[in-house]
């Protein structure tokens, strides 16, 4: 087990579940336990759907081809499966739920990884709470704030990667967590996740993002170039800088 | 809580107070209602004459009214009354000490966790069984304060000028059919005097029991709150659950004196074969506070409307409420203000869910009257649903009679979106953990208000009322 992928997609294809848009047109896509690969790609090319189908979303439907999470496959199991499983999103559009505070909302999913019959040590997970807080430079406070409910753009951003400090994933899937941050939030969540990874190194990380200043905090091992469901160039750093000059006009999809 | 046996019935969610006693009463009339049974309620209760006359009068009242057709469906109550016992009475004497309660009824009452409450800090604690009160305690140091908690019985006979003096003031007989039906009939439920400048520090807590098949339970509370003075009150109900359905129709009236300041609060989780429908209204005077804060959980019809009168200036008033209506249920619920003074204030914060078929109904009335200037009311009504089969609706009237007045209404509708339980499930919480979180942050704003082990209750509720609730 320890030699296979820690994602390994092979010909996946996926459409809208109600209706014959297909998204996803056979990707192919591995990461190996460790790495951080950064996927950029047009607007609409699919990045956000291929996170989203990775963790379950009942909005997609699989049509072809096979997901593999440390050899196992993915594509049958319910999205909470997949998260007890070591799988975490970090949303482009976090969702709000009103009255539920954000340290009530964790000590809940972190009891859901407990077995039947197992309490959550309430003491151990206020330290946990408070290291990330303190890893994301947030106040106190903000914990007891209500999920995303009247944040701002960038609150929501640092949110998602406070929750993924508190519940610890071994594969990360970040979509957009730059887009809404300043300069100053984009250090403090870039280092955030810098610190995840060196506490954790077999911690796996696919960043979706538009913009290279986002890799030059987070060191990706690989660029995927995305465009129109499938990846069409895989290269290392470099690549992002050259994106940057050219944008997408090479792969411009024939239409 | 000790292990109870519950009644096998599954289609009931779970009901956890499902479970039944053998019948034990000491007297009970026949079933159905006539004449011969009010005069015999009131003997049985050695009443004056003045009370007999009230309820003989009630009574016609209560005849001549015909069944409300603008809530929830009576189309069966007709039947079902025919049936039922009005009046069982349970033991002989309301004790004052709980080892005198006796064994049965007792039991009932801890497996319900009565005792236990008692032992936290409560200022009082009361216990109805059936149609009469078996248990009414006083903490010396109130009853050394002049504060009264007894029996609505208790309270006829040992104040009558008091009694007398507020009884049937704050809602008169004729205010609605049921209404006149308690007026009639009523028996049991709580005297409190609250005298001048008195602050309780904690609440007094009355809890309901129907056990009886078939049964009809008729409380009648009458609470006085004097200048100056400070008070909250707590209520339970709950009922076994059976195939026939029950009646609950109590009568609340309360009045709040000058600058005094009063909290009632209703948790009613009757059994899904009840029929409750109660009339609760406060009179509030001169810059004095009235809360009322309401939830409805079980029962089969709830129909049910708390109301503030805010007869002196700067008087305020405010009625929070929380309904659930499960498959098969239906909660007709909400509130209403009258504003009858200056500057009086009032704010009307009612949330409900629906599951499944259950239906909630939001209904209030607003009214302020001509010379009620600067008074301000503010409603706001949010309605939860869990299925595509669930269903609310919302009747809020509004009636302003004063130009220098400000009313604003606000209703919102939900479903538990399908982007939220995802999101839920990505961070490891099943479907029922996540339908559960949202549900309990929807209530939130209202259950945070709720005595500690309420709003417990309340969550431990939710979550097994939410198992299977895939929607
Ligand atoms: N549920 C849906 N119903 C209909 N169309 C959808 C749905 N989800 C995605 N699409 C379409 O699929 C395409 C890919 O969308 P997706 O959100 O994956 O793009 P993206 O690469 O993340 O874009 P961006 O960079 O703007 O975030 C878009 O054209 C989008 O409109
Ligand atoms: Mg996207």
């Amino acid at each position: 087990m320890s030699n296979a992928p820690a994602l390994d997609i092979r010909g996946l294809s996926a459409k809208v579940a109600d209706e014959e848009i297909s998204i996803l047109k056979s990707l192919d896509l591995a990461l190996n336990p460790g790495e951080i690969h950064a996927i950029m790609g047009p607007n609409g090319s699919g990045k956000s759907t291929l996170a989203k189908v990775l963790a379950g979303h009942p909005s997609y439907q699989v049509t072809g081809g096979e997901a593999l999470y440390l050899g196992q496959s993915l594509l049958d199991m319910e999205p909470d499966e997949r998260a007890l499983a070591g799988i975490f999103m970090a949303f482009q559009y976090p969702v709000e739920i009103p009255g539920v505070s954000i340290a009530n909302f964790l000590r809940t999913a972190l009891q859901a990884r407990l077995g039947r019959g197992e309490e959550l040590d309430l003491f151990d997970f206020q330290d946990q709470l408070l290291e990330a807080m303190k890893l994301l430079e947030v106040e106190p406070s903000f914990a007891e704030r209500p999920v995303n409910d009247g944040f701002s753009g960038g609150e929501k951003k640092r949110n998602e990667i406070l929750q993924m400090a508190v519940l610890k994933p071994s594969l990360a899937i970040l979509d957009e967590t730059d887009s809404g941050l300043d300069i100053d939030a984009l250090q403090v969540v870039s280092n955030g996740v810098n610190t995840l990874h060196k506490e954790n190194p077999e911690m796996t990380i696919l960043l979706i993002t538009h913009y290279q200043r986002l890799l030059d905090y987070i060191k990706p091992d690989f660029v995927h170039v995305m465009v129109d469901g499938k990846i069409v160039r895989t290269g290392g750093p470099e690549l992002a800088l050259e994106l940057e000059k050219q944008g997408y006009v090479n792969w411009k999809p024939s239409s | 809580m000790p292990e109870s046996k519950l009644v096998d019935n599954l289609d009931l969610d779970n009901y956890k107070y499902g479970f039944v006693d053998s019948e034990s009463h000491v007297y009970r009339t026949k079933p159905g209602l006539d004449e011969s049974i009010v005069r015999d309620i009131s003997r049985q209760k050695e009443e004056p004459d003045w009370m007999l006359q009230f309820r003989l009068k009630a009574f016609k009242i209560y005849e001549s009214k015909p069944m409300p057709t603008w809530g929830g469906d009576l189309s069966d109550l007709e039947a079902t009354l025919d049936e039922i016992y009005f009046y069982v009475k349970p033991q002989e004497q309301t004790e004052r000490s709980w080892e005198d309660v006796p064994d049965k009824i007792k039991n009932t009452f801890e497996r319900l966790g009565i005792p236990e409450a008692e032992q936290k800090s409560l200022a009082g604690v009361g216990a109805q069984y059936e149609s009469e009160m078996v248990y009414h305690s006083l903490k010396e140091e109130w009853a050394s304060k002049g504060v009264i908690f007894d029996s609505i019985e208790d309270g006829l006979k040992n104040h009558p000028e008091l009694f007398k003096e507020h009884f049937g003031t704050v809602i008169p007989i004729a205010d609605n059919k049921f209404s006149a039906l308690n007026a009639a009939v009523w028996s049991g439920g709580s005297f409190v005097y609250i005298p001048k400048g008195v602050h309780l520090d904690t609440p007094l807590q009355a809890y309901f029991r129907v056990n009886q098949e078939k049964m009809g339970q008729f409380e009648r509370t009458l609470i006085i709150v004097e200048e100056g003075a400070h008070a909250t009150y707590v209520e339970g109900c709950t009922a076994p659950v059976y195939s026939t359905d029950s009646f609950h129709s109590g009568v609340i009236e309360i009045v709040v004196k000058k600058d005094a300041r009063f909290r009632y609060t209703t948790i009613q989780n009757w059994s899904n074969n009840m029929y409750n429908l109660v009339t609760q209204r406060a009179v509030v005077q001169e810059n004095a506070t009235m809360e009322w804060l309401d939830g409805n959980l079980g029962s089969k019809l709830t129909m049910k409307y708390p109301s503030c009168y805010l007869m002196g200036k700067g008087a305020h008033g405010s009625i929070m409420s929380i309904a659930y209506a499960g498959p098969g249920q239906h909660q007709d619920t909400g509130g209403k203000v009258v504003h009858a003074a200056e500057n009086t204030t009032s704010s009307i914060i009612s949330k409900s869910i629906s599951k499944e078929d259950g239906r909630s109904t939001y209904r209030g009335l607003c009214k302020v009257h001509e010379g009620a200037k600067g008074s301000r009311s503010n409603v706001e009504c949010d309605a939860l649903l869990i299925n595509d089969t669930s269903r609310t609706d919302t009747y809020p009237y509004i009636e302003v009679d004063e130009k220098q007045a400000n009313v604003g209404h606000e209703a919102t509708v939900s479903k538990v979106g399908d982007e939220q339980l995802f999101y839920l499930k990505n961070r490891g919480l099943s479907e029922e953990e996540a339908m559960g979180l949202v549900v309990r942050g929807f209530l939130e704003p209202i259950a945070k208000e709720l005595p500690l082990e309420y709003a417990v209750e309340l969550n431990r509720l939710i979550e097994m009322e939410m198992e299977g609730s895939v929607g």
